[in-house]
């Protein structure tokens, strides 16, 4: 019995040998791990890897498909040990063994860590990640947005703390690929986007412009989250218009992208703790505020009551010197001075008890209401003692519904109000 | 006036009232406006109830609710 070839008459073409070879080599070898060192590895515009594997004695041909090259972070330099995963074969085109790669190592994480300190070498080289460019996060924003993905479990997560948090908050989401390898310039246009929105200044669907950003995903393997360590994303994420939190994989997942955010939240539902407030806290800031400002003008009140009554003793003095009615009727008005001033200060209290509509109309202002006026000069200076006034002198009289211009007709160092009555 | 604009305007107002020096006349103006940025905070608080409202970005700048 003959085989193929087995005589001149029965030769066979040189790529039916050479379809034999691959056969036997890739049927009797197993897809397996090698261990060598790298040699003369270029990358060819078709963007395959070919290189050498070799050790002391032997060498083999390798190529690293482009479609594989994504799953490998960094290319192997001149002499790296690396180790591997492949199918030996032959490529009948140019009658050569080779070693087709898929996986490739080098000293366990080498070449990821290779490709991180890399790009974290040449963004703190341009500044990005000083401390002093971290921003301040706002503290009540109006809109969040969020770039992920749409489907992912971190964008329900960041949603779902908004809403216990604070739901009159708006959640804009920008969708992004994050993971595989058109991940990065996925992130990147939605960044690219996010930018042209915030500076245009416009609302869009009816909600105000956004004024922090959550970008990130869910927990993934290295390589899933590896384009948050793309220098195009952190570089994106460096020049975006609004402070920046970060939310990539788990806590103990930290990439580039973090490095470069203006915080890095150790998941998507911590980053968005970081975005929002608490709804009862901000209230009760704005209460605390209210308090400070009603107390504040209380204390300014009272000393205008202290005022009045150190006023109104000097009168009830004055009133002994007279007859005993009058006296009465001194003391009267000494009182209810002395009564006013505390009332208008409960007054004022209520106010800020009841904030709302009605505040206004309840406003300190309504002491003009009651029939007090201010006398102003006409340069806008209030003229509170008779040093103010000269005869002939010309001054504005402010009361409840406008003002009255008036000419000082004589000035006179007694009260004229009291010996009226007497 | 943003919410956070406004909030920061008030605590200017209630740190200066908080001061005893200012004139009694300032002080009143500065309570109006301050009464005023109060119901401008309130009011943004108070539609602050429900459903978180989200958007999905459609089309660059085109955004639709999400479900």
């Amino acid at each position: 019995m003959t085989h193929p070839g087995a005589t001149a008459a029965e030769a066979i073409s040189v790529l039916d040998l050479a379809s034999a070879a691959k056969d036997l080599l890739e049927g009797g070898i197993p897809k397996l791990w090698v261990r060598g060192e790298v040699s003369g590895l270029k990358v060819y515009p078709s963007g395959h890897w070919y290189f050498t594997i070799k050790d002391a004695s032997a060498s083999l041909s390798a190529v690293v498909w482009k479609g594989a090259t994504f799953k490998i972070p960094a290319k192997p330099q001149e002499g790296d040990q690396v180790t591997a995963f492949g199918q030996l074969t032959v490529y009948p085109v140019r009658g050569t063994m080779q070693f087709t790669v898929s996986q490739m190592l080098a000293d366990g994480e080498g070449l990821w860590q290779r490709q991180f300190d890399e790009t974290k070498r040449k963004l703190e080289a341009d500044g990005l990640l000083d401390a002093a460019r971290k921003r301040a996060l706002p503290r009540f924003p109006r809109t969040v947005a969020v770039i992920t993905s749409s489907e992912g479990a971190a964008l329900r997560d960041i949603i779902a703390v908004i809403q216990r948090r604070h739901a009159g908050v708006n959640v804009m989401v920008i969708p992004a690929l994050v993971q595989g390898e058109t991940a990065p310039d996925s992130i990147c246009a939605a960044l690219e986007r996010l930018s042209r929105w915030v500076e245009s200044g416009s609302a869009a669907g009816g909600v105000p412009v956004p004024e922090v950003l959550i970008i990130g995903r869910g927990g993934g393997s290295r390589e899933d989250l590896w384009a948050f360590n793309h220098e195009s994303v952190a570089r994106a994420i460096a020049a975006c218009p609004i402070p920046s939190i970060s939310a990539v994989g788990h806590e103990t997942d930290v990439t580039i992208a973090d490095l470069v955010a203006d915080l890095r939240a150790a998941t998507p539902s911590v980053a968005a703790e970081h975005a929002v407030p608490i709804l009862d806290e901000v209230r009760e800031a704005v209460a605390k505020l209210a308090g400070i400002m009603a107390d504040g003008l209380q204390d300014r009140i009272e000393v205008g009551r202290r005022d009045v009554q150190r006023r109104a003793e000097g009168l009830s003095q004055r009133a002994q010197l007279v007859s005993e009615r009058r006296r009465a009727r001194t003391e009267r008005i000494a009182q209810r001075l002395v009564q006013l001033a505390p009332r208008a200060v409960e007054r004022r209290r209520a106010i800020v008890a009841r904030l709302g509509a009605s505040l206004e109309a309840k406003s300190p202002l309504q002491v003009f209401a009651r029939g007090f006026s201010v006398a102003r000069s006409v340069e806008g200076a209030t003229l509170t003692t008779l040093s103010a006034f000269a005869k002939g002198q010309q001054f504005e009289l402010l009361v409840k519904d406008g003002r009255v211009r008036a000419t000082t007709e004589s000035v006179h160092a007694d009260a004229p109000h009291l010996r009226k009555d007497a | 006036m943003t919410f956070e604009q406004s909030l920061a305007r008030l605590e200017q107002i209630a740190s200066a009232l908080d001061r005893d020096d200012i004139p009694l006349e300032d002080a009143l103006k500065l309570f109006e406006e301050g009464i005023t940025r109060l119901r401008e905070a309130s009011a943004s608080l108070a539609d602050a109830e429900g459903k978180v409202k989200t958007l999905l970005e459609q089309a660059e700048g085109v955004f639709g609710a999400k479900e």
